[in-house]
């Protein structure tokens, strides 16, 4: 009977990045993945004849480059694409476009208000400031405040002379930033709702709060340490659509030498004498190895695969309190002819980039309180755009692919699960609040993917549907990160490790878990991490 | 934030099938100035930057005749892409006395003084000039834009602030013939002005402020405009100035002037404090060399405490010098040493001055080098020839600014050429 050197659970991004890693160390490396397709929450799937869609995940900006370059990832066909502004629409007919050009984003401001014309600069320094200060901590294993090791020891020196290195004000505002509200935050800078409305979705996007709950200021932080080539914050699409990620993992895995097997649920982890020693599979093949690795979430993990008499009781209290609460929602459709936004100029580079019709922090804040009653929003928060604009291999030629990402959206409706019906009216209300602002929206209409919390835990296996495997509040991030003293990719369990965004540094297609895990796992097994580079500098 | 109820989105359609000119500024990233028909027409060379979000000229014709069109004769540079702010009020002079360093009070009605404005922990937010045009009205013209930051500083003080970058056309007229080109021109009484004096001066069915200052270190004058007027100002100058060598520059030949007047330019010799995304980039007034502008005893202004304490604990950590460097290479963005060994600072503007006939440079230096450690500086100097760094350390000297000292910048009354 084989014994793999290592298995890991799931071939979502984080997990194919740990199993690259580890592969290309010399070990003999298993992915197994429940789905007929790998991914997870990074594919392209193909529903409709001639469509690809990025059915969850659909921009890409936090992915590592030193993993893109380390795993040969160009080589095996990544590529990504910046895209270009962006565009709120208001009730009134108008709109605030987002441009990449300074003194056109200035102008298009000034529509609005002189002042918050000139504050962006500010606004730019202060997010840029606090970007520059987490984005090293991204590719390092958080250190345990707790262990008295030289190696924690030094991270928290590392830590310490970091926020040391900022100005006293800056200090001041790091801690702020970590604890405020997006609400707050964007009322220091402008004073112009949809200004506010403009900057404050990326501080919800995909979590479980208002704009106005504490803790969404960081969300914000989350969304722009990312960069493309260089360009730190911008946003872009991969070529191919998210899908072309984790082909490209997939595919650098294997010409690494390792093993990817479909279509295989894991119904447990082997435990034996405390130690991690396989897997079994549903239908009951087991498999061995000598470590496990999961990049399934922290819940999903440890109170589905492993027994719970195996793992502590603190462990496990901590791990069934951890906050995942599903929150969006996505909306997938395949439109055979461009959709025409009348407030819009034709001509508007809006159209390649993202749309939102939330022209108020208020109204976005009402969004959330429907889903604190455990309904979707009535009014919900849209990310809506259009990669084939910009990547002509996701549908043909003049027809479109739209991803709408939908906030806000219910674990469970009312308190029970999801039904189809649910799903449908849920689909209604987003289609409805499209067509308000394009006219024959509906008739281009030729095909179209609902994907609520239900389908998103039971399709991806994200446990209640977030897509950050956990939120991504200061509680459950860095050392707390999924669970206090376990913040370091082990667990209770020897042998048994968890790579994914319930990890530090978290979510988004970013990659960084993965490495960071592999890194941690290598160290464990004395082998050497001479094909890791490094972060990039920031200087 | 108030609680108004939000209005339900409902089906009808919500279209705003025209667009009005506004929205369209997408189309048109750089903007024209009110002169840009006449830039157009001179233009030969087609280099073309980016100043502010309008496309002006970097050169029209050959940038280095251009420079001596300055030196020479005069030069006309369209300055309307600067930042302009008008202040007004019954409490403008106290709004301003609280903003900027400079002792406001002291600045009558009719002059001009640059000065410089920082944040409360004493960093540098820009440095300007401000015009006093009647005693309660002043323009203030900077680099960067600040409306908030004014906003905000303007809180408890009956006055107004307004940016009027985009409505007001404004002209540098600089060189030894421009004051007889203003007199042929028809503006009556300009040899009145003496430098940093303005004044108003009737032009077609409005009128034009002339204040003799400039960004040059020569005899010169600035020229504000209301747009529509500004064609008709432009021609006025050419057609009064053809006999006496007027013609229109660019920017780079500008910069070399500024430089042989020893003169800073925001985010290129100095980082501003609210673009600064390194914590140690910002600079204090002292460590760029507007120390001179801090008046202590004029009662409170923005980060007066924080100046004075760095000054009393002797935090002042750098300097920013005039240097002449040995040789004829510019030293442009070089490192400094001292000994040759220890690295001490940044070149941020260098050229070969063809007035002073010397190697001149603007460097920012960590003290006590170039305060009291001025011996012994040099510059390392990577010269790109022909595919090649021709590597040079050369001497240093700290000297002071400006680099040429021209009577006829001050002459008065001004001189015909």
């Amino acid at each position: 009977m084989k014994t793999w050197d290592a298995i890991v659970i799931g071939a979502g991004h984080n997990g194919l990045v740990n199993a690259c890693y580890l592969q290309r160390a010399g070990l003999d490396v298993l992915v197994v993945e429940k789905n007929d397709w790998i991914g997870g929450a990074a594919t392209s799937r193909s529903l409709t004849p001639g469509f690809l869609y990025s059915n969850c995940s659909y921009v890409c900006s936090l992915f590592r480059p030193e993993i893109m370059r380390d795993l040969e990832l160009p080589r095996f066909g990544l590529q990504v694409i910046s895209y270009e502004g962006g565009a709120v629409f208001t009730r009134d007919g108008d709109y605030l476009a987002n441009y990449r050009d300074h003194h056109a984003h200035r102008r298009e401001f000034a529509r609005f208000s002189a002042r918050d014309a000139e504050a962006y600069d500010r606004y730019a320094r202060d997010v840029t400031r606090q970007c520059r200060f987490i984005q090293p901590l991204l590719m390092r294993t958080a250190p345990d405040p707790t262990s008295f090791r030289p190696r924690d020891i030094g991270e928290l020196i590392y830590l310490g002379k970091k926020f040391a290195g900022l100005g006293a004000a800056e200090m001041a505002d790091t801690l702020r930033f970590w604890t405020m509200s997006i609400s707050d935050f964007l009322d220091e800078h402008f004073e112009t709702d949809v200004i506010k409305a403009n900057f404050a979705l990326s501080g919800i996007i995909g979590t479980a709060l208002g704009p106005m709950s504490p803790g969404t200021a960081y969300v914000l932080l989350h969304h722009y340490m990312g960069e493309v080539d260089g360009s730190v914050g911008a946003w872009g699409y991969a070529r191919g659509g998210m899908g072309a990620v984790t082909k490209a993992l997939a595919d650098s895995f294997r010409a690494s030498g390792g093993t990817i097997r479909a279509s295989a649920e894991v119904e447990q982890v082997l435990v034996k004498n405390g130690k991690a020693r396989g897997l079994v599979l549903a239908g009951g093949e087991e498999i061995f190895g000598k470590l496990v690795v999961s990049n399934a979430d922290v819940k999903r993990t440890f109170l589905k695969l492993v027994e719970e008499k195996e793992l502590p009781d603190t462990f496990l209290r901590r791990v069934k309190n951890f906050k995942m609460r599903g929150s969006s929602g996505k909306v997938n459709i395949a439109l055979d002819s461009m959709p025409e936004f009348p407030a819009l100029p034709k001509d508007s580079p809006c159209y390649r980039g993202d749309m939102h019709f939330t022209d108020s922090v208020e109204r976005m804040e009402r969004g959330y309180d429907d889903w604190k009653a455990g309904r979707w929003s009535a009014d919900p928060f849209l990310d809506m755009m259009m990669p084939t604009m910009l990547d002509p291999t996701m549908a043909p030629p003049g027809k479109h692919f739209m991803s709408c990402f939908v906030q806000y959206c219910p674990p469970k409706v009312e308190g029970r699960d999801w039904t189809d019906a649910d799903r449908d009216a849920f689909a209604e209300t987003v289609i409805s609040q499209i067509a308000n602002y394009s006219p024959g929206f509906r008739d281009r209409i030729v095909h179209m993917e609902v994907r609520t919390p239900r389908e998103l835990e039971a399709e991806v296996g994200l446990t209640e549907g977030n897509i950050f495997q956990g939120e991504l509040t200061f509680d459950q991030l860095l050392f707390n990160r999924p669970v206090p003293g376990y913040a370091q990719y082990r667990s209770p369990i020897d042998g048994l490790y968890i790579c994914g965004s319930s990890t530090h540094p978290g979510g988004g297609v970013m990659g960084a878990p993965g490495r960071n895990a592999a890194n941690e796992i290598l160290r464990d097994l004395s082998q050497p991490t001479k094909h890791m580079s490094p972060a990039h500098d920031v200087i | 934030m108030p609680k108004t109820a939000v209005k339900p989105v409902t089906e009808q359609a919500i279209v705003q099938p025209l667009h009005s000119p506004a929205q369209l500024h997408f189309r048109t990233l750089r903007l024209d100035t009110p002169f840009q028909p006449r830039i157009d027409a001179a233009m030969k060379t087609n280099d073309w930057y980016d100043w502010g979000g309008y496309r002006a000229p970097a050169s029209l014709w050959d940038e280095e005749l251009e420079y001596f069109a300055i030196r020479s004769q005069a030069a006309l540079f369209d300055i309307s892409p600067m930042t302009k702010y008008r202040i007004e009020g019954p409490d403008a002079e106290s709004f301003l006395n609280r903003l900027t360093l400079r002792d406001v009070t002291k600045l009558k009605t009719g002059r001009v003084h640059y000065t410089a404005w920082c944040d409360d922990e004493g960093f540098v937010l820009d440095d300007g000039t401000l015009f006093r045009l009647a005693p309660n009205r002043f323009r203030l013209c900077c680099q960067e834009r600040h409306l908030p930051w004014l906003l905000d500083s303007a809180i408890g003080f009956d006055v107004t602030v307004t940016e009027e970058t985009e409505v007001v056309a404004a002209l540098a007229l600089q060189g030894p013939t421009s004051f007889a080109i203003l007199r042929e021109a028809g503006f009556e009484g300009v040899e009145r002005l003496k430098v940093f004096d303005l004044a108003e001066f009737a032009h077609e069915d409005g009128s034009v402020t002339i204040s003799r200052t400039g960004f040059t270190g020569d005899l010169g004058y600035e020229l504000f405009v209301e747009t529509r007027l500004a064609l008709s100002l432009w021609d006025r100058l050419w057609q009064a100035g053809e006999l006496r060598g007027i013609r229109a520059i660019g920017y780079t030949a500008l910069n070399r002037a500024r430089l042989e007047a020893g003169l800073i330019v925001a985010n290129a010799d100095f980082v501003t404090a609210e673009h600064a995304i390194r914590a140690d980039r910002v600079r204090m007034p002292d460590e760029i060399g507007l120390g001179f502008m801090v008046d202590l005893e004029k009662g409170h202004f923005n980060g007066r405490r924080a100046i004075a304490e760095a000054r009393a604990k002797g935090r002042l950590r750098h300097v920013l010098v005039g240097l002449e460097i040995e040789g004829n290479i510019p030293a442009e963005h070089a490192i400094v040493y001292h000994r040759k060994k220890k690295e001490v600072g940044l070149v941020s503007a260098a050229i070969w001055s063809p007035m002073a006939k010397r190697n001149i440079a603007l460097a920012s230096l960590e003290r006590p080098y170039g305060d009291s450690i001025t011996d012994d500086l040099w510059v390392e100097i990577y010269a790109m020839r022909e595919l090649k760094y021709e590597r040079l350390m050369k001497r240093a000297k700290v000297v002071q600014r400006p680099f040429i000292k021209l009577d006829r910048r001050t002459a008065s009354p001004p001189a015909e050429f």
